[in-house]
């Protein structure tokens, strides 16, 4: 058990090292305001403030807002409260990635989303990787290619441009009919009670118009999947500039890239500008070009962030060959995992409009039960030719 | 009141808080905010609520959140019916207009739902706005004037305030993301699966007819279950299920016979491939290994 952290004595005051602490809080990623100072304060004087144990619950209680915050919570305030002497620790810097427009640190776009991975004084350690690419890249091989390559030599902006409007168009054909709320409408199947009533108030009860309301359709949320290890390099640029056309056209679409490790691209491709954002994101995939860890990868996803970002009004949206080293078993699990989410999956596989293709490698069979919709993509003309497709999903 | 007088308080109907809950619950309390409980399915979420309301003698009012949940069935929704026949007979008694969209348009003709009854009782009841991760996003939206300000807006009738602040408990199972404004709104605990200690007290609360030796290996038994790699992990209620079997059918020993112990994993197994899993080796394997 550490001890309790000794404050200097020119120290102010509990309110000072509260403040201190959420900012502490703040700086390690947790997203908390000024409301919550005083909160936390207002806490503190509702317990025994002296005892470790009930302070540190109830700063829990009021500083976390979900289970993995929850989790770095311990960590975090043993750093701060129960360190030896010393009055400030030295603070990991933001992990959360910030958008800003005028910095850009490598740092924050590390690849490992800021899920809670290794502890505050402990990052992942990174053993086992190659250090650069290799020839004959062709099979899927299981190691990591550390070799950055610059996804802007593959991206040009005009591309990105048209990509925007065929994912825009994508976008509008995914639509969802089923809602239970229902909206006024000239022509909906329900009467609309509310304003009847009160329209009829002018002509003494008699309802004269009819109002109606009816079931809005509602926009589907995509969840795009990259595959970027060595085997898809050939199709990244047609797939990097989709994605990137996706997260611009569509502010609720989530996108990921996956090689041997899965990496959300999300935030770093919100970038107002194009370029950049590819250039924040080719930071972020190091490793691109690498191994492929396909199986792997979706059952991770399916444990992590589907959880959060994948509901029954979702498209997961799979761009890779299916070139899998690990055993097909874990992708048909994770895919059937993923599909229990309700969500519709749809796997566009760029072989696919070779002649003769068939989907015989082991992990392609594996997912095809799971599959929605199965379909060729090589050009941003086949994604585009998709749409009809995608309508009567 | 410490936190500890709030738990004692609680075991006394029946439920074993953790301390984490205990703290969380008293702040709620005191600091008069509403508190967000996330965690898996079956570990006593629900339950808080419902024997907070015990302790505190009060009403529970409860909102169960599902998909296309709207204001009219939360909040507040005008009663049609009445408001038509009140206009027919106005118009026959040649009552003018003005006075009539007034009468209908009053307290009598609205019809309270859960979140609007809620902050019109006299004595602060419990609201339980259970799996608000299952109500559609929009929701959230309405539930933040009412978890902050504890008011509801009626456009034809303005603003009603709380004539007594209610103790709020939202639940979760963590389906869906919320919102961060939701989240900043409310305390937060996770309530995870208890430890042996507390799952022993819980058994010996709710059932207090099973012997000692047998509730050990009952909580023994459901603890290793868990920690296989199950699609839906056994909560409470499971186990408990699984203890009142066990006592029906009167069984001293898990390890005694094999197929009555398989028989009673229906109690504890909900999917066909958790069952197909567990399979008679399996289980007296665990039941051997938690004696």
């Amino acid at each position: 058990m550490s001890r309790v952290t000794r404050f200097a004595g020119r120290d102010p005051g509990p309110a000072a090292r509260i403040t201190g602490f959420i900012a502490h809080l703040r700086s390690n990623g947790l997203r908390l305001g000024v409301a919550e100072a005083e909160t936390a304060l207002a806490a503190l004087t509702e317990i025994v403030a002296i005892s470790p144990d009930e302070s540190r619950r109830a700063l829990r209680a009021v500083c976390t807002g979900c289970k993995e915050e929850a989790v770095r919570f311990d960590a975090l305030f043993d750093s701060y409260w129960m360190d030896a002497g010393r009055v400030k620790q030295k603070v990991i810097k933001n992990k959360s990635s910030t958008i800003s427009d005028d910095v850009h640190s490598s740092r924050d776009a590390k690849g490992q989303d800021s899920s809670g991975a290794g502890s505050v004084n402990a990052p992942d350690d990174t053993s086992g990787d190659a250090e650069s690419d290799g020839t004959g890249k062709l099979i899927s091989s299981e190691i990591r290619n550390l070799s950055r390559k610059d996804l802007r030599d593959l991206v040009r902006p005009d591309e990105i441009a048209e990509a925007e409007v065929i994912a825009r168009r994508i976008g509008a054909a995914l639509r969802d009919k089923r809602s239970r709320r229902r909206i006024a409408a000239r022509k909906g199947d329900r009467l609309h009670f509310r304003k009847t009533i009160r329209h009829s108030l002018a002509t003494g009860g008699e309802p004269v118009r009819l109002l109606r309301k009816r079931r809005p359709d509602r926009a589907r949320k995509i969840v795009a999947l990259c595959d970027v290890s060595g085997s898809m390099t050939v199709y990244a640029q047609v797939f990097l500039a989709f994605l990137a056309g996706l997260m611009r056209a569509d502010t609720t679409a989530d996108a990921y890239l996956f090689h041997t490790r899965l990496v959300r691209i999300t935030e770093a491709l919100r970038d107002k500008d194009a370029l950049r954002a590819i250039g924040r994101m080719s930071l972020m995939a190091d490793g691109f070009g690498g191994g492929s860890k396909i199986g792997p990868s979706l059952a991770l996803f399916a444990d992590t962030y589907a959880k959060r970002f994948v509901d029954g009004r979702s498209v997961v949206l799979i761009l890779s060959d299916g070139y899998d080293t690990a055993p097909p078993a874990i992708m048909g699990n994770a895919l059937a995992k993923l599909k229990k989410r309700g969500c519709k999956i749809i796997w566009l596989n760029p072989l696919k409009g070779w002649n003769d293709y068939a989907p015989v490698a082991a992990g392609m069979a594996a997912a095809l039960p799971h599959l929605d919709l199965f379909a060729a993509a090589n050009t941003l003309g086949d994604l585009a030719a998709l749409e009809t497709e995608l309508a009567v999903l | 009141m410490s936190y500890n007088a709030l738990q004692s308080d609680l075991a006394k109907q029946g439920y074993v808080a953790s301390d984490d809950l205990a703290v969380a619950l008293h702040l709620a309390l005191s600091l008069e905010r509403p508190l967000l409980l996330e965690g898996a399915a079956g570990v006593g979420k629900t339950d808080v609520a419902r024997t907070l309301s015990a302790v505190r003698d009060t009403r529970l009012i409860r909102l169960q959140c599902y998909e296309g949940l709207d204001a009219a069935q939360a909040i507040y929704e005008w009663n049609y019916q009445r408001q038509l026949l009140t206009i027919r007979a106005a118009a026959e008694d040649g009552e003018t207009g003005k006075t009539v969209e007034q009468r209908i348009f009053s307290r009598e003709f609205l019809l309270e739902r859960p979140l609007l009854a809620a902050i019109t009782q006299d004595t602060p009841p419990v609201l339980l706005i259970d799996e608000i991760d299952r109500a559609d996003e929009e929701f959230e939206a309405y539930l933040l004037e009412i978890l902050s300000d504890y008011q509801v807006s009626i456009p034809e009738l303005g603003t009603i305030t709380a004539k007594s602040k209610p103790i709020v408990i939202l639940t979760s199972n963590g389906t869906r993301d919320l919102s961060d404004a939701l989240r900043r709104r409310c305390l937060y605990t996770y309530v995870d699966y208890p430890s042996r200690e507390t799952e022993l007290a819980i058994l010996k609360a709710r059932c207090p007819d099973v012997e000692v030796h047998l509730s050990t290996k009952i909580i023994g038994f459901v603890q290793k279950l868990r920690e296989e790699t199950l699609e839906k992990t056994p909560g409470i209620a499971e186990m408990l299920d699984f203890a009142a079997a066990l006592v029906g059918l009167g069984i001293a020993d898990l390890t005694d016979d094999p197929a009555i112990l398989q028989s009673t994993l229906t109690t504890l197994l909900k999917t066909q491939s958790d069952q197909a899993q567990i399979t008679p080796e399996v289980a007296g394997r665990i039941a051997g290994r938690a004696a």
